[in-house]
């Protein structure tokens, strides 16, 4: 029982990430319809940046770990957006309108080239960044959260809350709305969809920096690598969660996660991403428009 | 961006005195000064700021140097082309242009014969050595592996990002087969053909009735578990440690070896070790060659219209009667069996295979050049892998930048990097791929090529 508790709580820590990453894909997914395949490269930028700006602001001389968090977050936040801006300004928003395998292949040669810059300017090492929140509470007996998974928990939920919000009360939100129900319709009636593109970009870049700081703050271990491995299970997440569904994309993340973890505690560790991908071609083949996907109607 | 704005703003008044007419050189400033601000926040931290281990943790070192050409470099970038390129403000956002007409018919004619030729001849050429040839067989390989994936993406519209799985269960049947039984390599080749073709039926089956971006993520998953097996199934594949010592092919029961008995005596000729590696690129030539024949037919056959009238309109298709799922299937199993070909090839050229050999960047490439070939041009896919695989080649030997950069850069890490800035500015140049006309299938009064334009991409 302790046991599978601990598994619990590991399992929802990883699958808020997963979620968080999952939200970009599913929104840029929503409007557009196009595998934003450099997302899970921008989260790994995201982590990179966060460790900068650590090791920046301790070298600094600050000591006030919620100030430097606080920080670390607002300028992750920022840095990262201004990647996903630069991204969809240059590689996509000039095949918009092209056929749609055109933009895959770009997001693929931006994944790569993110990749590659990070190993080219920061080393092909791995990095390590030593805890820096220590401690945490004991649940049921012998388990135990720490003080960072309930933070990853609390953003999580806290930006889940804001986003909806967001989406669904917001001007920009109803922009979003729009461009996703009828593009053209959405421009004709004075929506600058442009804009609303990239500010699209630069949320779901902006969750996904967060997601990467999660990740450097919960394992504290980075590399140039870590984007992939992300990246495919967040899209998982947002497809087995139904694509284009905000709930979804959480949920799907949730399960991913919690599959992933209880996998790796019960059976072996070597088949985890077996078992989540497995899981995706189940469902999908049951429902093949994912767990909240709206079915949609094909016309000839 | 609101940083952006303010600082940016200073720019204009200084550079165009207020009330003359709004100067083309005023607003190119102002947005050359936006970009590097954009420049700025990009390389700041990244390229900036770089972590080096010491012995208690990491510790920050600058490199402001760089930050500032990087930044430099944007800046006049971005004015000399607002400034002299860009001279009317074209809108932003502005679509892809439908593909030009038909490229010149003269070209076109002659340059199918021409890379015909000079890839039968490569290797009798005088100025080509093993490096050259090497180069040739991973040339030809690629093409060969975009040929098959082009059945399924390019003729069939089910967009496929699992590619290598098939290329993986081609090297890894060839290569158990070869060692547990001893069979020769054209025995294995057939026996690995069919092996893929059912492990693309496997992976059809599934995926049947799901449409676009979630066929394309549990290909692309399938392709994840293929290899994830490989690298556990330690009694079978060996696990990361791969499969060694794989046999090498002969000259149809002639190894390639010196002395009494090998491919040399036989033929009275001076044993020389390119003699394999020529026969290995005569065979991969074949193969491609057998391949684009195969598909070039089957276009014809009705199983091959059905392909391209499911990828035009999947729900017309089934209200003709055309049956789905067969048609599907045979698809991906017809894709598969040409990359399973492929990987056998690739096992016995290199002799030593391993999970490491078939990660999803493979996928990714040669769908990269499928639809950088103009996606169902044959031509066009050829050209693409010779652009794409010899330019990475060519990458390789930067050697020269070193009289540049001084002696301690390393010009084959930019590879990789100058690879991918190249496959986004090919796609953003050339949204419909290097050839954009089509052969239809069927005419009615005269053979016309039409622009790529015409033509369905597939929803799945």
């Amino acid at each position: 029982m302790e046991y599978f508790l601990q598994q619990l709580v590991n399992g929802v820590t990883l699958g808020s990430i997963y979620g968080l990453i999952a939200i970009g894909y599913t929104m840029v997914y929503g409007i557009l319809g196009m595998i934003n395949f450099a997302h899970g490269d921008v989260y790994m930028v995201g982590a990179f940046i966060a460790l900068i700006a650590f090791l920046g602001l301790l070298a600094f001389g600050l000591t006030a770990l919620p100030l430097i968090l606080l920080l670390v977050l607002f300028a992750t936040m920022l840095l990262t957006s201004v990647w996903g801006w630069t991204i969809e300004r240059l590689a996509y928003r000039p095949l918009r309108g092209s056929f749609r395998l055109a933009p895959l292949i770009t997001a693929i040669g931006v994944s790569i080239v993110l990749q590659n810059f990070v190993q080219l300017s920061q080393e092909a090492r791995v990095k390590a960044l030593p805890p820096q929140i220590h401690g945490g509470l004991a649940l049921l007996g012998q388990t135990r959260i720490s003080f960072t998974q309930i933070l990853v928990i609390l953003a999580t939920v806290s930006l889940l809350a804001g986003f909806t919000y967001l989406i669904a009360r917001t001007p920009l939100g109803r922009a979003q709305r729009a461009c996703s129900q009828d593009m053209k319709m959405a421009a004709l009636l004075g929506v600058d969809v442009d804009r609303t593109i990239a500010l699209t970009f630069v949320m779901g870049a902006a969750l996904a920096a967060v997601a990467g700081l999660m990740h450097l703050l919960l394992y504290g271990v980075i590399d140039h690598y870590i984007g992939f491995v992300a990246g495919v299970k967040a899209f998982t997440a947002a497809v087995l969660g139904g694509i284009g569904s905000l709930p979804g994309a959480m949920l799907g993340g949730l399960l991913i996660g919690l599959i992933e973890t209880f996998w790796a505690g019960y059976f072996s560790a070597e088949y985890k991403d077996v078992a989540a991908f497995s899981v995706l071609i189940i469902v999908l083949i049951f429902m093949p428009s994912g767990l909240l996907g709206r079915q949609e109607i094909e016309k000839v | 961006m609101s940083a952006g704005g303010d600082a940016a703003r200073p720019a204009p008044t200084q550079a165009a005195p207020p009330r003359v007419a709004p100067s083309r050189l005023g607003h190119a400033l102002r947005d050359a000064l936006l970009m590097a601000l954009v420049a700025l926040a990009l390389f700041g931290p990244l390229l900036g700021l770089k972590t080096v281990p010491l012995t208690t943790g990491l510790a920050l070192e600058s490199r402001w140097h760089l930050v500032a050409a990087a930044v430099a470099i944007v800046f006049a970038g971005r004015f000399l082309l607002r400034y002299l390129v860009w001279r009317a403000d074209r809108p932003a956002g502005t679509a892809a242009r439908p593909a030009a007409s038909a490229p010149r018919g003269w070209f076109v004619k002659a340059l199918t014969p021409a890379l015909l030729l000079t890839a039968l001849a490569w290797p009798l050429l005088p100025t080509t050595d093993r490096y050259l040839l090497d180069i040739g067989i991973l040339i030809l390989t690629y093409t060969m592996l975009a040929w098959g994936l082009n059945v399924v993406v390019g003729l069939a519209g089910l967009l496929d990002l699992g590619y290598v799985a098939f290329y993986a269960v081609g090297a890894y049947s060839y290569a158990l087969l070869a060692q547990h039984f001893g069979w020769s390599f054209w025995i294995c080749l057939p026996l690995a053909g069919i092996l893929t073709a059912f492990a693309g039926i496997l992976l059809g089956f599934p995926v049947l009735r799901l449409r676009g971006d979630y066929l394309a993520i549990v290909t692309l998953a399938f392709g994840e578990i293929i290899r994830l097996i490989l690298i556990n199934w330690y009694e079978f594949t060996g696990g990361p440690n791969g499969i060694s010592g794989i046999p090498r092919p002969s000259f149809f029961g002639l190894p390639f070896t010196a002395g009494e008995g090998g491919f040399a005596a036989a033929f009275g000729l001076e044993h020389s070790p390119l003699h394999r590696i020529v026969f290995l690129y005569y065979v991969v030539l074949a193969l491609a060659l057998v391949t684009l024949a195969f598909t070039v037919r089957l276009r014809r056959l009705p199983v091959g219209m059905a392909w391209e009238a499911l990828r035009e309109d999947e729900i017309a298709c089934r209200s003709l009667g055309i049956n789905t799922r067969n048609t599907k299937l045979t698809a991906f199993a017809i894709g598969a069996m040409f990359g399973g070909f492929a990987g056998s090839f690739f096992a016995t050229r290199q002799g030593f295979i391993s999970p490491e050999s078939f990660v999803f960047m493979e996928s990714a490439l040669i769908l990269a050049i499928v639809v950088l070939g103009g996606l169902g041009s044959q031509i066009g896919i050829a050209i693409a892998a010779l652009v794409m695989i010899g330019g990475i080649e060519l990458l390789r030997n930067l050697a020269w930048l070193k009289a540049v950069f001084g002696p301690d850069f390393d010009p084959s890490l930019y590879r990789m990097l100058l690879f991918g800035l190249a496959m986004v500015t090919i796609m953003v140049w050339k949204p419909r791929g290097l050839v954009s006309a089509r052969m239809p299938s069927i005419q009615l009064a005269q053979r016309k090529a039409v622009g790529a334009h015409l033509v369905g991409q597939g929803r799945g």
